[in-house]
Formats: structure tokens, C-alpha cells, sequence
């Protein structure tokens, strides 16, 4: 596989945590309880951490001396690759939840089938990160059927931020040339190929929680070629901002 | 908000045989409360088995019988199997 395009590959994985784990962290110390406070910094955390494996790979395919910190802090905007669904803003704790879920019923399929990756580095990562998801997404599946199936408003609720983010659910399924490149080569399976099973988790999950999966096929589309909404530059000013203003501080 | 019912949390360690109670937190199910314990508390790799009871479910002693109900074993020392050699390849007793 064409080096640039694995970096590309690489960038997306790194990046799609990354930019979830910086919304989740956004939660610490506003969750509405103190185990749901404790649960989503973890989860943050565990995200985080997988940015560091993904994006430490990345900056070695990349060859050009930089590492996981340079990649993470000193790219601007267009230089991203996640997916849309992962900057949307955090809504409330429903709607974060949702975005979660909706996240994490790609993230395990596709780590999953990243274990069987031709390149062993990727496949070692995905066997990592893949512990750590499966839980996420089992917690993520717990409470949108609580929350889905609880009472009037939290019902409303849910079902409110289903309809908003549906339309960001489908971009990690739409292969471009990245794709099929990493896929001819044996690295990672065609994005589509992990349709079936999202879809399959999905419907049964908003099933169970009493909640209308919406009709719209219509899908956003960009954050993986780099085409991102307002809200990127948003969360990278406050990311960014201590490695930009004072270049090279250190903890 | 309606409270969510308390749990007590019990965590088997890593090397223990039995689980130990840590702590207590308040979840909407059983389910939740396993989910959560393992947030709260098996953060830094504490345990490998997890128990939740309903903190309502448990019946305590009453610490108003304290006396009828403790002392008179504290005169009872040869209860303490302290006046037998115990061979070294028993292990933990």
C-alpha cells in the first residue's frame, strides 16, 4: 500500500478518537451523576489512549520526524480526517449518548475486523483498542434502550437526537480511494462490508428502546477527505491552544 | 430526578478468594450497577469479579445488640485455634 495513503488511513482511526475523545472529556465534572461523570471520562480516556497507538504508527509511516503530539496539536482543520459524526457538539447527555452509540456500533466491527489487517502493526492495535470498545459499546447500547424506553421526556429525548445525528451515521460506510487502497492491499476491509452489522446492532438497539429509526438516507459527507463542519476549528482552538501558544511546553 | 436506588459493591481482587466490599453507588438496575462499579471502581485493574446487592436487601445486625450479640466471645479465647501446630503445607487457613 502507497505510503501517503496509509498515513491518510492511519490519520482517520487516530483522528475519529481523538476528536470523540475530546468531546466526551468535554463532560468531566457536568455529567448528571457522579458514575455517569466517572464512566465517560473513561471512556474518553480509552479513546485517547488509542489516539496515541494510532496516530504514534501513523507519524512512523509518515517518515518525516514527527510523532503522535505533532500530529495531534500543530495540524489545522483541513488536515483531519474524521468522520462529521464525531465533531457534532455534545447536545445533552442523551444526545451524547446517542452520538456514542452510534459510534461505537461502527468502531467494534471495524476493529474487529482491523485484527486480521496484512499489516500486523494495525492488527496489534485493533486487538488492544477492541477490548476497550467492546465495552464501550455495550455501556452505549445500555443506556439508549434505558434512556429510549424510560420515561416521556427522556423517550423524546432520545428519539430527538437519533433524528439530528442520523444523517453523520453513514460516513464511515462511503469508501473513496484511501479505502479501496487499504483494502486491495489487505489492511483494512471495504468500509461497506461493515454495513451489515452496524445495521443489524442498530436496529435491534432502537428496537428494544422504542425508538423510530429515521427514513432519511441522505448522508453528510467531507471529514474524512478533511472537509469539516465550524465546529472542528471550535474544539481545536481549545485543544491546540496551549501547544500554539507557548510551542514546545512540556508537562 | 427520582434517586436511583443504592448498591454495595463487592470486588474479588486480583489474587483474593473472596470478594470484598469497596464501596457503595446508586444505579437504575442491576445491570447499570455492574457497569458502574466497574467505572468507579476497577479503574486501576482492582478486580476480576464484580458482586452488586440492592443496599436495601441487606439486613444488618443492630448496633444497639452489639454487647449481647459480641462480647461474650471475648472471653472465649480457646476458640482461637492458636494451641495447635499447623503443619506449613496446609497453606492459608
Amino acid at each position: 500500500m502507497d505510503g501517503d495513503a496509509l498515513f491518510q488511513f492511519l490519520l482517520r482511526l487516530g483522528d475519529n478518537n481523538l476528536i470523540l475523545g475530546h468531546r466526551v472529556s468535554e463532560w468531566c465534572g457536568h455529567a448528571p451523576v457522579l458514575e455517569e461523570d466517572i464512566a465517560m471520562a473513561n471512556v474518553a480516556l480509552d479513546l485517547i489512549g488509542q489516539t496515541q497507538l494510532w496516530l504514534a504508527l501513523a507519524a512512523e509511516v509518515e517518515g518525516k520526524g514527527r510523532d503522535a503530539d505533532k500530529l495531534a496539536y500543530l495540524r489545522d482543520a483541513g488536515d483531519f480526517h474524521n468522520v462529521l459524526l464525531v465533531e457534532r457538539p455534545n447536545g445533552d447527555f442523551g444526545h451524547t449518548l446517542m452520538r456514542q452509540f452510534l459510534y461505537d456500533a461502527w468502531h467494534l466491527p471495524a476493529l474487529n475486523a482491523l485484527q486480521t489487517s496484512s499489516d500486523s502493526r494495525i492488527g496489534e492495535i485493533a486487538e488492544k483498542a477492541a477490548k476497550e470498545v467492546a465495552y464501550h459499546l455495550e455501556r452505549s447500547t445500555d443506556m439508549v434502550v434505558r434512556l429510549g424506553d424510560g420515561t416521556e421526556e427522556s423517550h423524546r429525548r432520545m428519539q430527538a437526537a437519533l433524528d439530528d445525528l442520523w444523517p453523520y451515521s453513514g460516513e464511515a460506510f462511503i469508501a473513496d480511494a484511501v479505502d479501496e487502497a487499504a483494502a486491495a492491499a489487505g489492511v483494512a476491509p471495504l468500509p461497506e462490508t461493515l454495513k451489515p452489522a452496524w445495521d443489524e446492532h442498530v436496529a435491534a438497539t432502537l428496537a428494544e428502546a422504542t425508538l423510530d429509526k429515521p427514513e432519511q438516507d441522505f448522508m453528510h459527507k467531507g471529514g474524512k477527505r478533511g472537509v469539516h463542519s465550524e465546529h472542528l476549528g471550535y474544539i481545536l482552538a481549545e485543544m491546540q491552544f496551549l501547544q500554539r501558544a507557548y510551542p514546545g511546553a512540556r508537562w | 430526578m427520582n434517586e436511583w436506588p443504592l448498591w454495595e459493591v463487592f470486588i474479588r481482587g486480583q489474587h483474593g478468594m473472596s470478594h470484598r466490599h469497596v464501596g457503595s453507588l446508586h444505579a437504575p438496575d442491576a445491570e447499570m450497577a455492574v457497569n458502574a462499579a466497574r467505572d468507579v471502581y476497577t479503574r486501576r485493574n482492582e478486580g476480576v469479579s464484580i458482586w452488586v446487592v440492592r443496599a436495601a436487601d441487606i439486613t444488618a445486625s443492630a448496633p444497639g445488640k452489639k454487647g449481647p450479640l459480641f462480647e461474650p466471645s471475648n472471653a472465649k479465647v480457646y476458640r482461637h485455634p492458636t494451641f495447635f501446630d499447623i503443619p506449613d503445607d496446609v497453606g492459608a487457613m
